[in-house]
């Protein structure tokens, strides 16, 4: 399944996910039963500092934050890049050196691009 | 021939900070009649396409400051517009008066800006002595002095802590309430109470200072400024708060006196008004006192005003502690001041005059008073009218807090949800004072 | 058997750890209440057991017997898993997480001093963390509520962008280890903690995980005097509490990532102190972040949205950028 190597690290990670999602469900399932359960409409009501909602939470919100994502996408890239880059830094020389410079050199035009743009300002 | 009159613009819509005027045409007059067809009337008329998004901010919020209601028009994080609504701590104080003795009322102004009593019994007291033109004893003049200006430390402290908090330095909080601790304990030994004092009487202060009270004051105005220090240190060298206090909630002069602010309010756009200094009253003229004035008129200016009112306002209870003369507490003027207790049970026309005064109330005359103080917030008006009853027939409040409210929307257009609590801060509101 | 005890001794050594790690994030939280007021010139939880010692143990009941509000509008499926959501990565993160040098022996069995040595440690718990944030901004947007609907997406927007100076900050420290393995880590930092060699990349690290873990002054997303409780204000009862154990749980985490990666994990300062067995410096270590974290608390004022996002994509990230040119150069100069 794995082309022979059975990644064997891996395996209490795997028991770990599974252990924290029972015990956070578990936790929940076990509250279920000795908790209250008395509801009626206000309780249920979204909070509003006490007043009704003058509308449904659920309204378009500004571009800005899309923007955020964006870059986040392009930058988280250029991290991952980065760390195997890091890691294996000694082994490949001045030419691993300069082909990550010119890789940063190229995102920070980007970067600057943006800054220039304007994405990074908030209003 | 037409008389020109001089009326000054109110604040338009329009200030620096708006470079595009996205909230509503400007109508001047009357608004262009569009006719409407019978079921668009019956929904409301036109509006205009927005993407904002409407956001109640209290009155159950944890920064409001009581119940005050802000309806917030939001686009992203960005304050469109702010409308607050007011009245969830009305409890009709003015009404009330009606039914009460001058003296009676003394205890509900109390209940009033519940964080500054004093102030409050000291503006009541001193709108009814403007209309009963009672001279007040020189040494209950310097006593309310020093008492006034303990509660506007107290006040400040307050205020302080407050909007530390508000900004996300909950220690400055703790300390200044250390402070506010000692004076309220000296008001404790000076009247019993820690919160309601009414401590003020119609012509003079209920009682004298106790004993070890100068002395207690003494020390601690000596320690005080140390303590300011301390607080600068939290706050002034920390580049965070300069971040958020400078700059944010803009008000310009001409603004601040078209919205009627007054205290640190108005004095931090750099207009020198200050009721102590405009029209002097208690022992103010007989101490050497400057006014601070802020330059910018934005929240970081009325933060230093009020920093540096607490350096003058000690200075005042020093000198008044020095300057302050032996002498009678209450001016003694038959059938308009209660007599002091020690003639009340020797003197028949004392206990007479005691009877009818507790029973029926003052001889006031007729007549109609405005009398303005100046309260840590800004000016705390009374303006009464007299049917010459022992009641007063009408009483309107002049609250610092309601008036400053006005201003909420022009000063937070445009700023961020965040400055937004600076803005209920820098004002210093108390809801039990802006409702009554 | 030998599959046997394969699936054991990982099972043994998780429940360990959950238990130490919930342990501490219950009574991180009294720490911080019993600093913080110490502080502010007051007590502090006093009531519960001798100066408040048992105050976690009451918080956590009295959250479990807490009546479980889904608001009328939400999404009921991802309101629901959104909590969990967050708090799964926050304590999965621990599995790569070294605590001591030498493995011990009992009853025949061998345990490491950590749950498994994956040779890219450092990237899944970053990996991992990430998905954090998903649960943040599911929950916000599942509640219903402007603020938190507020609170979610200024939460989203600062996480990820501190998640960037976050990766970019400990690259130096990559450079210099030439491993990704936390226990290599740590061995690499035998002769010289690595702080000392990359103090830039130490002061992005801790300001970068300050705003990961939303704490004061970076408390954005949940703000209480702006957004009342941010994305959790519609949460209640256990619910509310996974979000608050996610809270810590990240911030020991973030901690224990601090000491192993700069202050040389489990290695003593200096060679005659290192009688004191290698848990405790590493605890010791973490401790002191954690008091740190606090601390900035107890100073600090709350900095503006928009200041924060100013600050991370225009200080902190061209900062660590630098830092890495300036690392690999000079590295590639000295090794040569």
């Amino acid at each position: 399944m794995f082309g022979g190597y059975l990644p064997s690290n891996y395996l209490p990670i795997v028991v770990f996910i599974i252990i924290a999602i029972a015990f956070g469900a578990g936790t929940i399932v076990a509250g279920y039963l000795v908790r209250p359960k008395k509801t009626y409409p206000e309780k249920l009501s979204p909070y509003e500092s006490g007043m009704k909602p003058f509308s449904d939470a659920r309204t378009p919100f500004p571009m800005r934050y899309y923007i955020i994502a964006m870059l986040f996408v392009l930058f988280d890239i250029e991290v991952v890049f980065l760390y195997p880059w890091a890691v294996v830094f000694n082994k490949i020389g001045l030419y691993g050196l300069i082909e990550m410079m010119l890789f940063i050199a190229i995102l920070l035009v980007g970067y600057f691009y943006a800054w220039k743009k304007g994405a990074l300002e908030w209003d | 021939m037409h008389e020109k009159v001089l009326i000054k613009e109110p604040a338009t819509e329009k200030t620096f900070r708006d470079t595009e005027d996205y909230y509503f045409p400007a109508y001047p007059q009357e608004p262009p009649h569009y006719p409407l067809s019978k079921t668009d009337e019956e929904e409301g008329g036109n509006f205009f396409r927005s993407e904002d998004m409407l956001v109640n901010m209290g009155p159950q919020h944890p920064a409001t400051h009581g119940v005050l209601r802000v309806v917030l028009d939001l686009e992203g994080e960005k304050i469109v517009k702010a409308t607050p609504y007011l009245g969830y701590l009305h409890r009709g104080v003015e009404k009330l008066a009606e039914n009460m003795t001058y003296q009676q009322f003394i205890t509900l102004t109390d209940r009033m800006d519940y964080v500054a009593s004093m102030l409050n019994n000291f503006a009541w007291v001193r709108a009814v002595e403007k209309l009963m033109q009672i001279k007040v004893p020189e040494r209950a003049e310097y006593l309310r002095t020093i008492i006034a200006e303990m509660q506007r430390i107290i006040g400040h402290l307050f205020w302080l802590g407050v909007q530390a908090l508000d900004i996300g330095a909950m220690t400055v909080f703790f300390f200044t309430f250390r402070e506010r601790e000692i004076l309220i304990d000296l008001f404790e030994s000076l009247c019993g109470a820690r919160l309601t004092y009414s401590y003020f009487r119609i012509g003079g202060v209920d009682s004298d200072l106790p004993p070890g009270f100068t002395g207690k004051l003494h020390k601690f105005l000596e320690e005080f400024p140390a303590k300011i220090e301390e607080y600068d240190t939290l706050l002034v060298q920390n580049r965070i708060w300069l971040a958020r206090t400078k700059g944010i909630a803009y008000i310009s002069g001409e603004d601040a006196i078209n919205f009627s602010l007054t205290g640190p309010t108005l004095r931090g756009s750099g207009v020198y008004y200050d009721v102590r200094k405009a029209e002097p009253y208690a022992a103010y003229d007989k101490v050497k006192w400057r006014v601070p004035l802020g330059k910018s008129g934005d929240t970081y200016d009325r933060y230093w005003c009020r920093m540096q009112e607490l350096h003058q306002s000690s200075a005042i209870i020093k000198q008044c502690l020095e300057k302050m003369p032996l002498g009678p507490i209450m001016a003694e003027i038959p059938g308009m001041t209660m007599p002091p207790k020690e003639k009340v049970v020797t003197e028949m026309e004392s206990l007479i005059h005691h009877f009818k005064i507790a029973s029926s109330g003052m001889k006031v005359p007729k007549g109609e008073v405005y009398c303005g103080t100046e309260a840590h917030k800004g000016e705390l008006g009374f303006y009464i009218v007299s049917d010459g009853s022992g009641k007063p027939y009408r009483v309107k409040v002049r609250s610092p807090s309601y008036i400053h409210i006005g201003a909420l929307d022009h000063m937070s257009r445009n700023y961020l949800i965040a400055d937004l609590v600076t803005i209920f801060g820098t004002y210093d509101i108390v809801m039990g004072e802006c409702d009554r | 058997m030998e599959i046997g005890l394969k699936i054991l001794v990982p099972l043994i050594e998780i429940s360990v750890v959950l238990g130490i790690v919930l342990f501490h994030v219950a009574y991180i939280t009294y720490f911080e209440r019993k600093i913080l007021s110490h502080m502010q010139d007051r007590l502090g939880p006093m009531e519960v057991g001798p100066h408040g010692l048992l105050q976690p143990i009451a918080d956590g009941l009295k959250l479990f017997f807490k009546e479980d509000i889904i608001p009328a509008g939400a999404d009921k499926i991802i309101f629901s898993i959104a909590p969990i959501i967050v708090l799964v990565p926050a304590l999965i993160g621990f599995a790569v997480i070294p605590f001591a040098k030498e493995s011990i022996t009992i009853f025949g069995l061998t345990f490491k001093p950590f749950i498994t040595d994956i040779n890219i440690g450092i990237l899944y718990i970053f990996a991992f963390a990430s998905i954090g944030a998903y649960g943040v901004i599911l929950g916000g947007w599942a509640s219903n509520s402007k603020y938190a609907l507020l609170g979610g997406l200024r939460a989203g927007a600062q996480m990820v962008s501190y998640e960037l100076a976050l990766g970019l900050s400990i690259i130096g420290v990559l450079l210099l280890s030439q491993s990704l393995s936390m226990v290599q880590i740590v061995e690499a930092q035998n002769r010289i903690w690595f702080v000392l060699l990359q103090p830039v990349a130490f002061v992005i690290y801790v300001i970068c995980a300050v705003a990961e873990t939303n704490r004061l002054p970076f408390d954005m997303p949940e703000a209480e005097s702006e957004l009342v409780a941010g994305f959790f204000t519609e949460y209640s009862g256990m619910r509310f509490s996974f979000f608050f154990l996610a809270e810590y749980a990240n911030m020991i985490l973030v901690s224990c990532i601090a000491a192993i990666l700069f202050l040389g994990g489990w290695h003593a300062p200096f060679k005659f102190l290192e009688f004191i067995p290698p848990t405790i410096w590493f605890i010791l270590k973490v401790y002191f972040i954690l008091f740190f974290f606090i601390w900035i608390r107890g100073t600090l004022p709350r900095v503006r949205y928009d200041q924060l996002m100013k600050f991370g994509w225009k200080v902190m990230i061209p900062l660590s950028l630098a830092n890495i040119i300036v690392t690999s150069i000079v590295l590639y100069i000295v090794r040569g």
